[in-house]
């Protein structure tokens, strides 16, 4: 329906998929409501539900429990009209005619989607020039290469506008160059606001580039989610500053909001966490205390949160 | 609906663009797929030379059981019988990306892996069936000219629903294909003899059971005029529309009850 508020939810309670006779939980007990234009990460390591998760809403899977709905539908029961408004990569999966040109899977994806020519060829365009797709554009996928193919993937995902893209993995083995490339069409996606975006990764810079949201899960529960910010500051990972000076300062110098962290060197190299305090007001108090060589500044490192919180999931809790 | 059938024939379109691709291959499998209906014709050629009658049947008679059984079989396995490889889809996942697009999964594994090569063993299949039918002296009636059309065409539908009943099997067990094979092509096998030539307990479960005698063995008697050895009346003979149906509907509902279990491989 149009014109109504435009808002669509996800809520997923689920558990116990059955594998090997063993019960396994894979999922178990999440509760997400997703806002429409939204672009989330969601990330957790191996085997932490991931897919799982993206299955449930995708209508793959049925959950064992709870409920989902996307879009307002729910996935298994109304899983084809539901398909027409979701676009999905899955890395490890194909949506591609491997023995035909590239072209020919697109122009048949305009008939599975039912997708009107005009809207179909201008979204096609803006993907050949976003993502550089005219040089293969001919050659069967069998023989693209794996960000050629994923590019590809993309843009077979986007050709009937969906309103939710689900991507799992979509940076999964590709070069630095593709990385950028997919990276850059994805935040352009994003900043045109009216695709809601949920990516798992196993890439942090996937997440640091895209999403305002970070949703983090361990063992089929969501153990962080909010900002990057928020997570650095509930974990106590902050930037930092680190000073290069002429000569060490007799006195360790004291700055308001940006604790010394420590000294190197022979107190030569100063190395400031910034809690309250901005890069301009520490380099501006130091300055005033002695001759600066070289300021750099040293993003935390989110990998190194991110462990700490796969390792340590029971402390933390949702 | 009729939007859905534009992109289920360019499914087909691509699938056979996809073969177009490997044409020396094509070619080669299009001629062997021959060789092994020819070779079932073969068989009851040869058991002739060595007997007069085969279960109380002559040589005509038994090849309109050959026909209907080969056509039926060749026509199913060409459209239906790749989905046999069912757990193959499930493990490089063109399931799961079958089940994010718009469309019924079923239909879209079927055409997007339609194997076009077997066209040449459905074709061969009607051809027996033509010589047969032709040759075997047939009372002609409205009724018998109407089931020499009918009966092919829900021997086909019942072998599609086997080869889709048995396949579901796999989405609770993957190494099921031994037990399908089984029931398939034994299937197959037992529909090109008349029944009269098994016995017992074998008999009564694929013929009746499964409904295997159904496929060639009853619309045999009704359009050569026979009455059933057996003793089961005549219009048994005019029944394998209404079991093929059965059969169709058994398999929808397999095929759907069957997607609910499906867990998936995960990645």
């Amino acid at each position: 329906m149009r014109g109504l508020r435009k808002e669509f939810t996800v809520r997923v309670k689920a558990g116990r998929l059955r594998r090997e006779k063993r019960t396994v939980t894979a999922v178990d007990g999440i509760d997400l409501r997703v806002e429409r234009g939204e672009m989330v990460g969601y990330i957790g390591p191996n085997g932490a539900g991931k897919s799982t998760t993206l299955k449930m809403l995708t209508g793959v899977l049925m959950p064992s429990a709870g409920e989902a709905r996307v879009c307002g539908l729910r996935p298994v029961a109304e899983r084809t009209r539901l398909a027409l408004r979701l676009g999905v990569v899955f890395g490890q999966r194909s949506q591609l005619w491997w023995d035909l040109p590239l072209r020919d899977s697109f122009d048949l994806l305009r008939h599975v989607y039912r997708v009107p020519a005009g809207e179909h060829a201008a979204r096609l365009a803006r993907c050949r020039g976003l993502l550089d797709l005219d040089e293969f554009l001919d050659i069967p996928v069998r023989q693209l290469s794996l960000g050629q193919r994923m590019r590809g993937e993309l843009t077979a995902a986007l050709l009937h506008g969906p309103e939710v893209l689900f991507l799992d993995e979509p940076t999964i083995g590709l070069d630095v160059v593709s990385k950028q490339a997919v990276r850059g069409f994805l935040a352009e996606l994003g900043r045109a606001g009216d695709t809601t975006l949920v990516l798992t990764t196993h890439d942090l810079a996937d997440i640091e580039r895209l999403c305002q949201r970070l949703v983090v899960i361990d063992h089929g529960r969501v153990v962080h989610d909010g900002s990057i910010a928020a997570l650095h500051s509930r974990y106590g990972s902050r930037r930092m500053v680190v000073a290069e000076l002429d000569a060490a300062l007799s006195v360790p110098p004291v700055l308001p909001g940006a604790p010394l962290v420590r000294a190197e060197a022979d107190g030569h190299r100063l190395v400031f966490a910034l809690e309250s305090a901005g890069v301009a007001e520490v380099v501006a108090g130091l300055a005033g205390l002695a001759a600066l060589r070289d300021i750099s500044i040293v993003e935390p490192d989110i990998e190194e949160v991110v462990a700490r919180l796969y390792r340590a999931p029971a402390e933390v809790g949702g | 609906m009729a939007e859905h059938l534009a992109a289920y024939r360019a499914l087909l379109g691509a699938q056979a663009r996809s073969q177009a691709a490997y044409r020396t291959s094509f070619v080669v499998d299009l001629v062997g797929n021959v060789g092994a209906t020819v070779f079932d014709v073969v068989t009851v050629l040869v058991l002739f030379g060595v007997t007069r009658e085969l279960g109380g049947f002559t040589l005509r008679e038994t090849l309109v059981i050959v026909g209907l059984s080969s056509f039926a079989f060749a026509t199913a396995d060409l459209l239906v019988g790749n989905i046999e490889r069912l757990p193959r889809y499930v493990r490089t996942g063109l399931f799961d990306a079958v089940l994010v697009r718009p469309l019924a999964a079923l239909p879209q594994l079927l055409l997007m892996d339609l194997p076009l090569r077997k066209v040449s063993r459905a074709v061969f299949g009607l051809a027996v069936l033509v010589v047969a039918v032709g040759s075997a002296g047939i009372d002609w009636t409205p009724a018998r000219a109407a089931l020499v059309v009918v009966a092919p065409l829900a021997g086909v539908v019942f072998f599609g629903a086997v080869f889709v009943t048995t396949a579901t099997v796999s989405f609770y067990w993957i190494d099921s294909g031994e037990l399908a094979n089984s029931v398939t092509y034994g299937g197959r096998d037992f529909t090109s003899y008349p029944v009269t030539v098994y016995g017992g307990w074998f008999r009564t479960l694929f013929a009746y059971g499964m409904g295997f005698a159904f496929v060639s063995y009853h619309p045999a008697l009704a359009l050569l005029g026979r009455a059933d050895p057996l003793g089961l009346p005549a219009w048994v003979g005019w029944a394998a529309p209404g079991v093929a149906v059965l059969a169709a509907a058994v398999a929808g509902l397999a095929w759907r009850v069957g997607i609910r279990h499906y867990r998936s491989t995960g990645s």
